[in-house]
């Protein structure tokens, strides 16, 4: 046990930084990180003094998703998990709050985005992102569903074409390609990436965050109206994918580093 | 002393509820080559379980179901399709379908496919409704030369208003899940692999809860259809008072002033 935090906050000119910090993971999110991101976005979304925020990721990944060795930890002591609950408790009210935080929300995506990581990336309102930037619909690759709201937030900035595929694929979905399917802002060089969402942040900052806050809501309610609902239903969906045996197959496979054997059960 | 029954045309089980010698119990419509149709039968086995449980003091809540495919299709057409007025007054089979109405504790529907003519009667009988995606409601008697006869017409009403509950019952055309949850029908849709736990889970809720408060909450709000307000506040307000002499009001309310969780016994 580190006593290293694993989740960094800053302020600084108005914005709120907040940096998902288990680098040796990739920033794959434990029981921890995810109530950890929680009270960080509730901490920044009170205080006054911050009008734009940054999430962005310690070392050369952004976030790498729900962190599947301790979820297989807790499997082989036989207490298996149900996954909707887990969804429910821990990410789902990220996203929530993601959308519903009437400031503007830069995810400054640093390399690898991956499921969950991936969702939380999505739901911000501004994704500035590396040329070494990879985006992962990977929970298919584990015999799950995506979850955090991809399932519907991916579909509605790119449309479902290529949503689907990407999501029973699990190819990466590389950062010119996302800029080209309009799923980012802006893609830049590694160097620069903090320095250009700072830039960005500080202007946002600086502006009149009434009427951007407000300008959130309306577009959340053009398009994301069913956001609650529709997380339930997604976690709801996803404690069935975890009831399947080839769940239990794509996490062992995981874990062994080999081909999954899939049965369709 | 619990007996168990066997029935054939119903299953029915305890499941615990969490706490100490606490259950709910469930019935399970079970007629499944006929989708579940309502004949006298299988109503006089449920009236007899639903009694049990409701005389059982370890049960707190019901749970009544059928099948994924249906919860019930309707009545059992053969059975009275030869009757004639007087000897349909005399049979008065109906009457049973009184004693689902009498049962003091919660019953919650878990719905899923066909909930049509008798089956949305018997459903709209209970007191919370949680459907699966797949659940269908109607009222299609009018097609069968009849009107609804358990209830239908002064229930649907009740929820829909005058012109859907018209709609439904003068067209005999089923809704969907979705269009029910809508208009106020039923309380919650699950996909069809989680509705009936989503029930039992909501069962199990209401089962922590003091029975005594449960069972003159449930009077309460059903006296809401028989009278008018006055009436109904007057009702509500001596249950109100009835439960101050109650040990769970005591404990109740000693918990909450002192910050802790309340431990009912149902006394």
């Amino acid at each position: 046990m580190t006593d290293e935090k694993i989740l960094l906050t800053e302020k600084k000119n108005g914005v709120g930084i907040i940096t998902l910090n288990r680098p040796d993971k990739l920033n794959a999110f434990n029981d921890e990180l995810t109530f950890q991101l929680q009270d960080a976005l509730k901490e920044m979304e009170k205080d006054k003094e911050v009008r734009a925020i940054i999430l962005t990721g310690a070392g050369r990944g952004f976030c790498s998703g729900q962190d599947l060795q301790s979820r297989s930890i807790a499997q082989e002591v036989g207490h298996r998990t149900s996954l909707g609950d887990s969804i429910k408790r821990r990410y789902n009210p990220i996203v929530i709050k993601l959308r519903r935080m009437e400031k503007p929300i830069i995810a400054a995506v640093n390399g690898v985005a991956a499921g969950a990581g991936a969702s939380m990336a999505f739901a911000c309102d501004y994704r500035i992102v590396t040329d070494k930037t990879n985006f992962i619909q990977s929970f298919t690759k584990v015999g799950l569903i995506p979850d955090s709201g991809a399932t519907f937030i991916l579909p509605r900035l790119i449309g479902a074409t290529k949503a689907f595929e990407l999501m029973l694929s699990a190819d990466k979905l590389p950062a010119e390609e996302a800029l080209r399917l309009g799923v980012v802002n802006k893609v830049v060089a590694e160097a620069d990436l903090m320095t250009e969402a700072m830039q960005l942040a500080e202007k946002l900052a600086a502006g009149p965050s009434k009427a951007f806050g407000l300008t959130k809501r309306a577009v959340n309610k053009a398009i994301f109206d069913d956001l609650e609902e529709l997380l339930e239903y997604e976690a709801n969906l996803q404690e069935l994918a975890g009831r399947s045996d080839d769940f239990q197959e794509g996490v062992k496979a995981f874990v062994e580093k080999r081909t999954p054997n899939y049965t369709g059960k | 002393m619990v007996m168990t029954m066997t029935y054939k045309n119903i299953l029915t089980s305890k499941e615990a509820a969490g706490q100490a010698d606490t259950y709910i119990g469930v019935v399970q419509l079970n007629r499944p080559t006929v989708l579940n149709a309502l004949n006298t039968e299988l109503m006089t086995e449920l009236v007899v379980a639903l009694q049990e449980m409701d005389r059982d003091e370890s049960v707190r809540s019901i749970v009544l179901t059928g099948s994924d495919r249906a919860f019930a299709a309707g009545a059992d057409i053969k059975e009275m399709s030869d009757e004639s007025t007087v000897s349909i007054m005399l049979k008065d089979n109906l009457a049973i379908w009184d004693k689902v109405k009498n049962i003091k504790k919660p019953i919650i529907a878990a719905v899923s496919g066909f909930a049509l003519g008798g089956g949305c009667e018997l459903m709209m009988m209970c007191d919370i409704i949680i459907a699966s995606e797949s659940a269908q409601f109607g009222q299609p008697e009018i097609n069968i030369g009849v009107i609804p006869g358990a209830g239908g017409t002064q229930r649907l009403t009740r929820v829909f208003g005058k012109y859907k509950a018209m709609e439904m019952i003068l067209t005999g055309r089923p809704i969907n899940a979705r269009e029910a949850y809508e208009l106020g029908l039923v309380n919650k849709v699950m996909p069809v692999e989680l509705y009936l736990e989503e029930a039992k889970n909501l069962a199990k809720e209401i089962a922590a809860k003091s029975p005594i408060a449960v069972r003159l909450a449930k009077e309460a709000v059903l006296k809401t259809f028989d009278g008018t307000l006055s009436e109904g506040l007057e009702f509500e307000r001596k249950n109100f008072y009835m439960l101050f002499s109650s040990e769970d009001q005591k404990e109740g309310m000693k918990a909450f002033l002192e910050k802790r969780k309340a431990v009912f016994t149902g006394r």
